[in-house]
């Protein structure tokens, strides 16, 4: 009787394997598989024939040519790291703020949100990469600041050197004023995020709050002792999310695509992917490993 | 949180008198209606810099080739016309790629679907050792870049073999570059665009199903497909939802799988990237003049306004029916777990 019901219970904890096959199956042949073979190619210089490809085996000499005499390769990959340190917080901090925002009641919240979603359908990808060298819009942002626009960048440099004048350290400054003139950059990157956070809020549960409220507690002080610590799980999940894309739409991507299929070097666009995602694991490991002591788990 | 005050309740008369003369009360008043301007203009000001590319493009889109050059027209044009959105549609073969690009997300979105929300299933029950080491794999495919599996892959299209099979009959393997086939496989297999993120979704939102549930079925004599298809499946309709709303438009906007795997500009995304091109070729059979036009960069930038207004166009409209059940979705999809 014991082994009949054991067995039953192993078959239940098996059972889960069928539903994962066809995952699996695309797991093995189209991501493991190619992972292993892409890190032949950056192992070897690849020519492409009529019949199919062949590998001449060349050690690291691609890892080689892209850090040392590949022209743009490293500096293009600092600069992506270097975008992505500044990047993200301001995102993070960005989306939550406008997640507590759009999550409390007040009238035409259904039209606001249906607008800040609205990044996380048309910010990605190409139309962002073509808004960014148009033209037109250019002329026209152009008359705007001619037309009336000029005042805002003295009120801007007003504003910069009153905060600096009142003890703000210039870095810190910098920032915000970097941070406000980059707003379109932040918030089409902030979509999904805003999305993941509105989600968390709702799930807290508001007898918190009302607890809270009946200690006696400010709107302030519940956001830091309440809100905060039940969302911090999410922050990491977005800080993650944040960083992954922000790596995956990023100019090194592009070198590495058009290493690959404008001048054909395939063994030296391996490598460069090789290197770049080591560059990822790496950011994303240290930003883990920081934030995870804070994060709070409530079981 | 902070506005819901107890002051939004009608005191009695003499209360409110009372009320109304303690200074506590006032302060009080002054602070929520602060919060909600502040609120206001907060909000307002970043519903127009989100607006603010679509605006600009719509008024660019209407405006005539006088306009252009018209000092005083910044955003209305004196004449409107349709003339730009004419070109456009021809140049770029409008109803087909239309037609390409919603077949090839739907067909994309619906495939990506069921292998997730199979996968995340089985991921929410299986239980035995190594089962965690099967889904960091998950997390692996979220991780790594397709950049670093794009050659590979690629290649693998471009002599596409199973096991052999295919040479033995064909004597060669098939080339599937300029199909879409590699989208149907990969999405079939569960490895198209950010697939991995979709699976991690439904593992979230299965694990917080009891298991119970599926007990019962079990107890009622029914399979574990059975029990999948008409007591799991239908508790997941929200995070499914949400997938495919992601999945469908991921799709439409990548661009870099079309571009790799399509040579011509058959779906949006890669038309987008190449639309400058495909207009400058339609004007130029039409002489000198139209010659002329091509060079102007004025010119061609309206038109490529124009044509990524177009693009973006159907999603917009798809966005307005769906985006109530988007937001209510992702509330109760379980992404957050």
């Amino acid at each position: 009787m014991k082994i009949k019901k054991l067995s039953l219970e192993q078959k239940n904890r098996y059972y889960g394997l069928y539903f994962i096959l066809p995952w699996f199956a695309g797991f093995l042949l189209l991501f493991l598989v190619p992972l292993i073979a892409s890190f032949r190619y950056s192992m070897s210089k690849l020519e492409v024939t009529n019949e199919g490809f062949t590998l001449d085996f060349i050690g690291f000499a691609n890892f080689r040519e892209a850090l040392f005499s590949h022209e743009s390769y490293v500096r293009t990959l600092t600069e992506s790291v270097m975008d992505i340190a500044v990047n993200t917080p301001l995102i993070i901090i960005f989306s939550l703020f406008f997640a507590v925002i759009l999550n409390q009641k007040f009238r035409g919240r259904v039209l606001a949100r249906a607008i800040f979603f609205l990044p996380v359908i048309l910010a990605s990808g190409i139309i962002a990469s073509i808004e960014s060298g148009d033209l037109m819009q250019s002329v026209v942002k152009s008359a705007n600041d001619t037309t009336g626009g000029g005042l805002s960048v003295m009120k801007n440099l007003e504003l910069t050197i009153m905060l600096i004048e009142s003890g703000m350290s210039p870095i810190l400054v910098e920032y915000l004023m970097g941070a406000v003139s980059r707003i379109y950059e932040i918030v089409s990157q902030s979509g999904v995020q805003i999305l993941i956070f509105l989600a968390g809020l709702q799930s807290i549960s508001p007898s918190l709050y009302e607890a809270a409220k009946i200690e006696g507690s400010t709107g302030y002080e519940a956001f830091w002792k309440i809100t905060f610590p039940m969302i911090s799980p999410l922050i990491l999940t977005n800080l993650v999310y944040t960083i992954i894309d922000s790596f995956i739409s990023d100019q090194t991507s592009r070198l590495v695509v058009d290493t690959a299929f404008k001048s054909f070097n395939f063994g030296l666009s391996a490598a460069m992917s090789w290197m770049y995602f080591a560059v990822i694991a790496l950011v994303l490991w240290v930003t883990t490993a920081l934030v995870s002591r804070k994060v709070f788990y409530q079981d | 949180m902070k506005t819901e005050t107890a002051a939004e309740q009608h005191p009695a008369k003499g209360e409110r008198q009372h009320r109304l003369a303690s200074s506590a009360y006032w302060v009080e008043a002054v602070k929520k209606w602060l919060w909600i301007i502040v609120r206001f203009v907060l909000i307002f000001g970043i519903s127009f810099v989100i607006l603010y590319p679509i605006l600009l493009k719509l008024s660019i889109s209407f405006k005539n080739m006088n306009d252009l050059y018209d000092p005083t027209v910044i955003w209305v044009p004196r004449t409107l016309t349709l003339e730009n959105f004419k070109l456009v549609f021809t140049a770029m073969n409008y109803p087909s790629i239309l037609m390409n690009t919603m077949f090839l997300s739907s067909v994309v979105m619906i495939l990506q679907t069921i292998t997730c929300v199979l996968a995340g299933y089985g991921f929410a029950r299986i239980k035995f050792r190594g089962s965690n080491l099967l889904f960091a794999g998950v997390v692996f495919t979220i991780l790594v870049p397709s950049q670093t599996i794009m050659i590979p892959l690629y290649l693998n299209f471009k002599n596409f073999d199973l096991f052999g099979i295919i040479e033995l009959f064909r004597g060669s393997p098939i080339n599937l570059i300029n199909t879409y086939w590699p989208f149907i496989i990969s999405s079939m297999l569960g490895m198209g665009v950010k697939t991995g993120l979709y699976v991690y979704i439904f593992r979230q939102f299965f694990r917080g199903i009891p298991r119970e549930i599926e007990e019962a079925a079990y107890v009622d004599g029914a399979g574990y497909f059975t029990t999948f298809r008409k007591v799991i499946l239908p508790n997941a309709i929200p995070s499914m939802v949400t997938v495919m709303l992601f999945s469908f438009v991921w799709q439409w906007n990548d661009s870099f799988f079309t571009n790799m795997y399509l040579n011509e500009p058959k779906v949006m995304s890669s038309m987008m990237s190449s639309s400058g091109y495909a207009i400058a070729t339609h004007l130029s059979g039409g002489g000198a003049a139209a010659l002329s036009l091509t060079q102007d960069p004025f010119f061609m930038s309206m038109m490529m306004n124009t044509s990524v207004l177009m693009a973006i166009l159907p999603l917009i409209i798809l966005y307005l029916f769906v985006q109530r059940h988007f937001v209510e979705s992702v509330e109760r999809s379980g992404l957050v777990g």
